[in-house]
């Protein structure tokens, strides 16, 4: 057999690219669950994972004062303190990513469905008010303050406004999505410590193997984001499978006006929703920044991309589909990379799409809700 | 706030206004005022240098002319563009920064790294060759439903980015230089300081593309792009033969696209890979919908205001892009239909028969 | 008597579990109107599904004036000449009602995107035939007076009849109509079967899905009766009217079926 770097690290790549694959499909679980119910390509969640990451980034280094060691080492712990540690980082995460999802919801996607309320209308008044306050002074407390006076006035007319009740149209969800998506990354960009930088976060995990499996060494920190990644789901897939709320979420992703007349409080399940998907990209944030030790403002681009991507492979709207896409993913990017070089890593992945989506064209498992149609 | 939604309820009534008014006047009177706007657009370079006017409309910390050609001017082209694929037949195109991409790297081939090409000879053959790249995506994909659509295309745009970055032949992320630029024509001679021949150049270009496009809305063709966008299947029981409009969407959009991008490396010189980021295809789209999806002058305004208004607020720069995702948030949920939404029915179709008339008649 | 337009061969239509269409025969003859009847679900809807191109069927042939319709694309059957209407209207709500109708005529057109750009002599030939046919048969169904009113913004009343020039427009033999007067009150009913009656004077053959017995016997020359999936009737409308099958088939539904 010829000497290829694909045959040489073979099972090192699958460690790796099943480990990627694990945090692809934890964030595509988020996209499909949102597609599945309201049929809108949440464009905003790759923010509620950036979001993540700096609630993960502040749970460490803020909460638990874990430092940044500057002379090479790395304030590492171990134990039982470790697991506390981790599994007290992963919930922080997760709460950022749940609360960033429910007001996302309610605040970008809500009002456009005609039945906006005092939160979003509150929120948006403030927003609204700190942007015009923008032009004419720059200054962030002043801004603020200014923001919060104008605050009460406005949201009154916007109250008013969602009383009307005007849905729009589909294509002003995207367009929403994508600008709060644009809006949360700027935000962070702006005004978090340091900006537009990177940021380390604190690696209190030591990175050794943990095992050996067919002569690749299989580092600990893989080893919990692959099997942290499989926990989550199983969590997610009885939840949907097994609670009332579980049962709710799958009759609106069915049929939501049918659901609604069945006296299912469907914005109840949208906002349930919406902090699954959140929580799921909260989890996926912790494993991420346990593996790579950095997050920045602009992290949720490419890597929202990619899990959607992973989650249409896997045919969206189809929970086991975003599993198997995802995966799928993260292993054909790094097998194709060993063939073609790194750089194409990403060309990979969408060639791979594309061919998918020729032969199978709602993706691998299909949507798992059929549309009936005429 | 009531009263500010009460102002905008009022400039907008005033926008109706005046385009009922433009309606009831007669033939010779609306073209004059064609040609008057027409010709205040030409002279757009000069505005600056009117009082008052000038104060409003100046771009601080850049050339004004450079504003309305390298942003101005490219954006309202693929603003109108992407209305044609997006706005007029509802197709979801996340990768349109691609076409772009493409038109501008086959003029840089031909005239530069590969080829010794004018760049008059290089533009139609970067035109035909980006519909090609809009024919070979649209084929295998516009058979997929909406939001398959949007994340091949997105894949698309990333997938032609990408190449272009690591292909030596492509100049990798080095990019191309020395790219050719027009000939002088008609006592215009493009330079690399006055950004002024490019503008009238590009401003020509957006008018032949209006003039097509419009023949095209108002045609058998147009009537099938909607009704795909309406209702596919019923359209295509109604005997459109959807795939083929479709493709003929995507193949003009990328044209317009690729024309674009002929006239960008033109005017620049140089191009690399980071000049066609996944996020501009986004920022394109942004300016259609902003603008008023559907509408042909809809776009316009939209493909203005994001280019323009980055430029024209220049006091809080870091914050620009902050503010632009708020703006759409806002948009969204107030006026989701854009600024100019598309209209339908009465107005301008009594123009148009009024026209038609006039046809007949002469 | 007269020849066969269209002919179900054997139909069975199965989705998943269940058959929509089991083994259905079914002729419609040159110039006649066939009235379609059955419970709900019985598969109506499903036929004219199967005939216009939206299923392929799992068993069974389709073919229309002899030529088997299952090789064609959707937009070639209705070229190949049938058109129809939808139990749940979609008209395209963005355009107005006369645009709405130009799209049907334009199915018979040529002229493409050069032809547009350049306004070719038959361009416009061919456009101002559309819209004066269009218009024409705005009137026909009375309602030219909303021609220019965006679709979505009709009456529920003008959208269904639009819906019956859009298909018209199309220049079909066969016209298939979806419970076109479901949701009328009796008086338009009454209005609706004068139309119906004078489409097939001009000539075309007519389909007609329809739940109100009455409206069906009155209009038809022919009766089908199709019960879960199953076609248990077929003949004059006064034998269909005693046939104890039927009859049996309508008693459970009787109430909820006016
Ligand atoms: N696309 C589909 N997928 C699954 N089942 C379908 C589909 N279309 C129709 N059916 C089923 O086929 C059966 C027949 O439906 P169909 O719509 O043809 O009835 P119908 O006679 O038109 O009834 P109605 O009077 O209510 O319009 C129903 O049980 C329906 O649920
Ligand atoms: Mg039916």
């Amino acid at each position: 057999m010829p000497d290829w770097l694909i045959i040489r690290t073979f099972w090192e790549l699958t460690v790796t690219g099943l480990a990627l694959g694990s945090i692809y499909a934890l964030v595509a679980l988020g996209y499909t669950l949102v597609y599945g119910v309201l049929r809108l390509i949440n464009f905003a969640h790759s923010e509620i994972f950036m979001v993540g990451t700096f609630g993960a980034l502040l749970a460490s280094s803020q909460f638990l004062s874990i430092p940044l060691l500057e002379d090479g080492n790395y304030p590492y712990r171990t134990g039982m303190t470790l697991i506390i540690f981790l599994v007290f980082i992963m919930l922080i995460a997760m709460l950022f990513s749940g609360i960033g999802a429910v007001v996302l919801e309610r605040v970008a996607y809500r009002p456009l469905r005609g039945n906006g309320d005092a939160f979003g209308a509150i929120v948006l008044a403030f927003l609204t008010a700190f942007i015009v306050s923008l032009v004419f002074v720059d200054q962030a407390k002043i801004n603020v303050i200014i923001a919060l006076l104008a605050t009460a006035p406005i949201s009154y007319a916007y109250m008013r406004f969602f009383k009307q009740g005007r849905k729009a149209p589909r294509l002003a969800f995207l367009i929403s999505a994508i600008g709060a998506s644009t809006a949360i990354s700027e935000a962070v960009g702006v005004w978090s410590k340091h900006g537009r930088d990177q940021y380390q976060t604190p690696r209190l995990l030591e990175k050794k193997t943990l095992f050996t499996m067919f002569g690749t060494d299989v580092r600990i920190d893989y080893a919990i984001v692959i099997v942290g990644a499989l926990l989550m789901m199983t969590a997610l897939t009885l939840f949907v499978n097994k609670t009332r709320l579980g049962r709710g979420v799958r009759a609106v992703a069915q049929d939501a006006e049918t659901s609604r007349i069945l006296g299912v409080n469907v914005d109840l399940i949208i906002i349930v929703t919406f902090a699954l998907g959140g929580v799921m990209a909260g989890g996926a944030a912790m494993l991420f920044t346990l593996v790579y030790d950095q997050t920045r403002f602009n992290i949720g681009f490419i890597l929202g991309v990619k899990s959607f991507t992973a989650a249409v492979l896997g045919g969206i709207g189809n929970l086991k589909g975003a599993l198997l896409g995802g995966l799928l993913l993260g292993l054909v990017e790094n097998y194709g990379s060993a063939i073609f070089g790194g750089q194409w890593k990403d060309v990979i992945a969408f060639v791979v799409l594309l061919v998918v989506l020729m032969f199978r064209p709602t993706g691998l498992l299909g949507e798992s809700l059929g549309k009936a149609r005429v | 706030m009531s009263l500010v939604l009460n102002f905008w309820l009022r400039v907008t009534a005033l926008f109706s206004g005046f385009g009922e008014q433009f309606r009831a006047m007669n033939k010779w009177q609306r073209y004059s005022a064609y040609g008057l706007g027409v010709v205040a657009l030409y002279l757009l370079p000069y505005w600056p240098d009117v009082p008052v006017l000038g104060q409003i409309v100046n771009t601080p910390g850049s050339q004004f002319e450079t504003v309305l050609n390298d942003q101005v001017v490219i954006f309202v082209l693929i603003a109108l563009g992407l209305n044609v694929v997006v706005g007029i037949a509802g197709l979801l195109d996340l990768g349109y920064v691609g076409f772009y991409a493409v038109g501008a790297y086959v003029t840089a081939i031909l005239t530069s790294a590969h080829g010794n090409l004018p760049w008059l000879l290089a533009l139609p053959i970067a035109v035909v060759i980006s519909m090609l790249f809009g024919l070979i995506l649209g084929t295998p994909t516009l058979r997929l439903r909406g939001d398959y659509l949007a994340i091949v295309t997105l894949g698309f745009g990333e997938i032609i980015r990408l190449t272009a970055k690591n292909m030596d032949w492509l100049g990798a992320s080095r990019g191309i230089s020395n790219i050719k630029k027009p000939p002088s024509m008609f006592g215009l001679k493009f330079g690399v300081l006055d950004a002024k021949p490019y503008f009238y150049l590009g401003l020509t270009m957006v008018f032949i593309v209006i003039f097509i496009l419009h023949r095209l809305e108002y045609s058998r063709v147009g009537r099938a792009w909607v009704a795909i966008r309406e209702d596919e299947d019923a359209a295509e029981l109604m005997g459109v033969n959807t795939f083929k409009f479709k493709l003929w969407a995507f193949t003009i959009g990328a044209g317009i696209g690729g024309l674009a991008g002929v006239h960008y490396a033109g005017k620049v010189g140089f191009i690399n890979p980071d000049n066609f980021p996944l996020q501009l295809s986004i920022l394109f789209l942004a300016a259609v919908v902003l603008g008023g999806s559907g509408n042909m002058y809809g776009a316009i305004l939209g493909g203005i205001l994001v280019a323009y208004m980055p430029e024209r607020l220049r006091n809080f720069s870091d914050k620009r892009i902050l503010v632009f995702g708020i703006v759409l948030v806002l948009m969204m949920v107030f006026r989701p239909e854009g600024i100019l939404p598309k209209r339908v029915g009465n107005e301008h179709k009594k123009r148009r028969a009024r026209s038609q008339e006039g046809e007949v008649a002469s | 008597m007269s020849e066969v337009l269209l002919d179900f061969n054997n139909v069975t239509m199965q989705f998943g579990g269940v058959t929509a269409l089991n083994e259905v025969s079914l002729q419609i003859k040159q110039g006649e109107i066939l009235g379609l009847i059955g419970p709900n679900g019985a598969g109506k809807t499903t036929c004219f599904n199967v005939m216009t191109g939206v299923y392929a069927p799992t068993l069974g042939t389709v073919s229309f004036e002899g030529k088997n319709l299952a090789k064609l694309k959707r937009f070639e059957i209705t070229k190949v000449g049938i058109a129809r209407t939808f139990q749940n209207i979609r008209l395209f709500s963005e355009m107005t009602a006369l645009e709405n109708v130009m799209v049907g005529a334009d199915a018979r057109k040529k002229a493409s995107v050069g032809g547009a750009i350049l306004r070719t002599s038959r361009q416009r030939h061919e456009e101002k035939e559309s819209r004066e046919r269009s218009m024409e048969l705005l009137q026909f169904m009375g309602i030219s007076d909303r021609a220019e009113t965006a679709a979505r913004n009709l009456p529920y009343g003008y959208q269904r009849r639009l819906e019956i020039a859009r298909a018209l427009a199309t220049e079909p033999k066969l016209l298939c109509l979806d419970e076109p007067a479901a949701g009328f009150n009796p008086a338009e009913k009454e209005e609706l079967n004068e139309l119906i009656l004078k489409i097939r004077e001009q000539g075309y053959t007519v389909l007609l899905i329809e739940h109100d017995m009455n409206v069906v016997m009155k209009v038809s020359d022919r009766v089908a009766v199709l019960d879960f999936g199953q076609k248990i009737a077929d003949g004059l409308p006064a034998d269909v009217r005693n046939n104890p099958a039927v009859i049996a088939a309508y008693l459970g539904v009787e109430d909820n079926a006016s």
